[in-house]
């Protein structure tokens, strides 16, 4: 490989987390003026597969690696430090002209249940199957797809099991494409990050989410303390052979802490509380 | 063709009866409405995309790289990600349709076993859909004995795979029509089959090569279905510089931005469509430009 | 064609006679490197055929595996398909109806519509007329398809699709557009071959029928239709067939909800779309979800190849009743 190719940080990462990564990158270019930097997008699934396969130096993530990941780096002798960069939660979405405001978890899980099992066709067809009274009529899901971390969050949420979910829905990677189609669609409902949720405000309404203690709106404050129930944070798995073979990684990593507050607006994700940031300072100081 | 009338077929219809002449005109009402439905969709095609991407034609677009914000978003990259993919893929699938036209042509009889067994192949080939090709790569080339990536190597191998069956008709088809006086003469004056091959029918048969060629190079351009299985990285931000690189080409870019949400990013894809459209409207010229120039009287 | 003189390939290629007036090592070597040039020459002419057992192979391999890991039963009796999901559903039924779908409405679209401007360039069209319409369905045949699914999305799809469909609701993304898009790449490869066919009927057919008191209309109706008729019924089989593959233009405008549903008003999944769907994804490649890729492509394949084998054969048997 070229010489600047070894400085080439590899990053592979969800829909939702790019436009993260990507912010990082634009003010990141004058330090790493070196690098070379690509960027994929996959399911959070597939990007630890090619992590692991020591494809990637640094995996972001919209939920934490999990149990069988890990064992397969552990195989493949890959080390890695899990930092958290910022705050996300995952927002459920409708058509603006749908006058629905709030949300009970109760009735999404009714809406996005399988009919038996933990995968399969669903039972509601209608948004009165799910919301009793609700005249909005037929029920068009939108969501995102089975390898991606959003689906895992947002099952976990709704039925308490990562990959409990109907099956007929449109399934998408892409975020845009649940977007336009609830743009599109009167009886459309959708989830993904918070972030698409701010920045496409005028396609797509946000809606607050009743966890049994009332109506909250998806807000900074609502995601750093905790009360909006969908809040999770958002990963970065840093390779410890890619640091030490190359700096301008460790350097990227810092800058981005050192910058957290900008980026984090930039790209619409809510920021790390001081607490996370020194955590974090702490984890990619000890690489 | 346009059949050339013995009698003029006005004076006989004349005599057609009344019933028979609205059916006439019904007919040909419903061939105009299928012409029209070409054209209109064409122009229809052509403005709307015009007219939607023009504003965004500006050096900053084809200079600059991807962004997720619309307003930097740029195609050089994918520019320079085509030129880098499909060069490279013209010219292999090239080679090795000149050879293979060299050898049908010049090598085997006209109807022998081996001659219709590569046909079939051929023939099987064109008709695969682009997508299974995209499935090759996928298990060959990127993965597999091959293991090079997802890389600009891995693009132009799959991408010359897939044209190579056009590239092969059409070079057969030039050399076909160097006519056998060509090969005679020179055989008559003491040349080998190969001096013949090399120095007489191959460049009688350069023009409709060359035309066959780029319209192959120019079909490679706008492909995107294989290239989706091959992981075009979605923001590459650097323009390639080996076949070891990560790369996106013009249509997966137009393809990217097509699926955005926001209504600026479908202004890029529109303008991207534009370059592209630009280019192989190009490349197509040139192959008429030389078709006509090489009209050779024999 | 190559001339007779050279028709008759032998091992030492047919030398000049007048290679035999060189001195004998200059011959001996002219006679090795005409050898060589011609093993060349077939080894890289190979590359063909090497390639169409490297697309077979690719597939076969994943396919038969993925067949040890889900039953036949499953594969072809169920019309549940969510293979990416845990449980999976791997019934292939949502996918065949998709691409069913999306094909009936591009052939209604190509088929008569290339089949009349096939009529028209043939009988009806001046040569002023022919210069303008032939550049544009040259045009239109070389458009990209990623640039037909981009026209779609933003105009078919709002102002065509949604506009003329009378039974029920047609979504943000559905069939309907895919199929009338698909339609319209396919209508010039229709016209194309249909014109072929129709160009090579002999003269005296036609222009008997016009001695016979014929109008234009009837002759296409009855002579040319007719005789033509095997060479048409060809090139809308390969014209299908490419339909039937078609991509890009379903992934953008059709979405990727694959549910068992004839009404092209709804979201569907073809063959090929779910096949692009799963390759953006990226699936671990150890795994069923992964193998299900080359399970589609492979019926895919043998559907495209099948629909191939026939219009070769239907062209076979239309070239020998004039020869």
């Amino acid at each position: 490989m070229a010489e600047d190719q070894q400085e080439a940080v590899r990053l592979r990462q969800e829909q939702d987390v790019f436009r993260h990564s990507h912010g990082w990158l634009e003010h990141g270019a004058t330090t790493s003026g070196k690098a070379t930097v690509s960027i994929g997008i996959s399911g959070t699934g597939g990007g630890f597969e090619k992590f692991c396969k020591n494809e990637t130096d640094i995996s972001n993530a919209s939920r934490a690696i999990n149990a069988t990941e890990a064992v397969n780096c552990a195989k493949a002798g890959v080390t890695y430090t899990e930092i958290i960069v910022a705050n996300d939660g995952l927002a459920v979405v409708v058509n603006p002209k749908n006058s629905l405001t709030c949300i009970k978890m109760t009735e999404l899980k009714a809406m996005w249940a399988p009919g038996t099992g933990t995968s399969g066709p669903g039972k509601a067809t209608q948004w009165s199957d799910a919301i009793p009274g609700n005249t909005t009529g037929a029920l068009k899901l939108y969501g995102a797809g089975s390898d991606s971390g959003t689906f895992d969050s947002f099952n976990t949420f709704v039925h308490g099991r990562s990959t409990t979910s109907r099956t007929d829905y449109q399934a998408t990677e892409n975020d845009n494409v649940t977007v336009k189609g609830v743009a599109a669609e009167l009886g459309a409902i959708g989830y993904y990050g918070l972030s698409y949720a701010e920045e496409n405000a005028k396609l797509n309404k946000a809606l607050q989410i009743d966890n049994g203690k009332g109506c909250v709106a998806p807000k900074i404050s609502t995601v750093q303390d905790g009360t909006y129930a969908m809040a999770r944070p958002l990963y970065i798995y840093v390779k410890k052979a890619a640091v030490a073979k190359s700096p301008v990684i460790r350097e990227f990593v810092k800058f981005y802490l050192d910058n957290a507050d900008i980026i984090a607006a930039d790209a619409l994700f809510v920021p790390l509380t001081k607490v996370q940031v020194n955590t974090a300072r702490g984890a990619v100081n000890a690489i | 063709m346009t059949v050339h009338m013995v009698s003029d077929p006005t004076t006989l219809a004349s005599t057609v009866s009344g019933g028979r002449k609205s059916r006439d005109v019904i007919f040909l009402i419903g061939l105009w409405v299928a012409m029209l439905l070409c054209t209109a969709t064409l122009l229809t095609l052509l403005v709307d995309t015009f007219v939607t991407g023009r504003s965004k034609l500006t050096w900053a677009f084809l200079s600059g790289h991807p962004d997720p914000f619309p307003e930097d978003a740029g195609i050089q990259s994918a520019i320079l990600g085509s030129l880098w993919v499909v060069i490279p893929s013209g010219l292999g699938a090239l080679f090795v349709a000149i050879c293979t036209a060299i050898y049908l042509e010049e090598y085997t009889r006209t109807d022998s076993r081996i001659q219709k067994f590569i046909n079939l192949n051929i023939q099987t080939l064109a008709g695969v859909p682009s997508v299974v090709f995209g499935i090759l790569g996928l298990a060959f080339v990127a993965r597999g004995p091959l293991s090079w990536g997802f890389t600009v190597g891995t693009a132009a191998m799959v991408l010359g795979m897939m044209i190579l069956p056009v590239m092969i008709v059409a070079a057969r088809e030039a050399i076909r029509a160097v006519p056998s006086s060509l090969r005679e003469g020179s055989m008559a004056l003491g040349a080998t089959k190969w001096q013949t091959i090399r120095r007489q029918v191959v460049p009688a048969a350069v023009p409709g090569i060359a035309t066959g060629s780029i319209l192959g190079v120019s079909r490679a351009l706008g492909e995107s279905a294989p290239l989706i299985m091959l992981g075009a990285l979605a923001y590459v931000t650097f323009n390639p510089s080996g076949f070891g690189d990560y790369y996106t080409v013009i249509p997966l870019m137009i393809f990217k931005y097509a699926t955005e949400a926001q209504t600026e990013f479908q202004v890029s894809a529109a303008a991207a469509i534009i370059v592209l459209l630009v280019m192989m409207f190009a490349l197509n010229f040139l192959a008429i430009v030389i078709r006509d120039r090489s009209r050779k009287a024999w | 064609m190559a001339s007779t003189f050279t028709t008759e390939p032998t091992e030492s290629g047919p030398l000049s006679p007048l290679v035999d007036l060189l001195p004998s090592g200059q011959k001996r070597r002219q006679q090795t490197y005409e050898r060589i040039i011609r093993v060349v020459l077939t080894m890289v002419a190979s590359v063909a055929v090497v390639i169409t057992l490297g697309v077979v192979a690719s597939l076969v391999q994943p396919t038969y595996q993925f067949f040890q890991e889900v039953p036949f039963g499953d594969f072809f009796g169920s019309t549940k398909w969510y293979p990416l999901f845990d449980p999976p559903g791997f019934g292939v039924w949502p996918l065949v109806v998709g691409t069913f779908m999306v094909m009936v409405i591009a052939t209604l679209v190509a088929v008569p519509g290339g089949l009349a401007t096939a009529f028209f360039l043939n009988q009806y069209a001046s040569d002023r007329t022919r210069r303008y319409l032939k550049p544009i369905l040259e045009i239109l045949a070389g458009i990209p398809t990623v640039v037909f699914g981009f026209f779609a999305v933003t105009f078919v799809s709002p102002n065509v699709a949604q506009k003329i469909w009378p039974v029920g609701e047609v979504g943000f993304y559905n069939a309907l557009s895919a199929g009338l898009v698909v339609g319209i790449m396919i209508l010039p490869m229709m016209t194309t071959l249909a014109e072929d066919a129709m160009a090579s009927i002999p003269r005296s057919l036609v222009e008997g029928a016009y001695a016979l008191g014929a109008t234009r209309r009837e002759v296409c109706t009855t002579v040319i239709f007719q005789a033509a008729l095997s060479g048409i019924i060809a090139g809308a089989v390969i014209a299908i067939s490419r339909a039937i593959g078609e991509t890009t233009i379903v992934l953008l405008a059709s979405g990727s909800n694959a549910e068992f549903t004839f009404n092209p008003g709804q979201a569907m999944q073809t063959l090929a779309s779910f096949i692009g769907f799963a390759g953006i994804g990226d699936q671990p490649t150890d795994s069923t979800g992964y193998r299900t890729i080359f399970a589609v492509g492979s019926l895919l394949f043998i559907v495209t190849f099948v629909l191939n084998m026939v219009s070769i054969r239907i062209v076979r048997k239309f070239r020998e009743v004039y020869e």
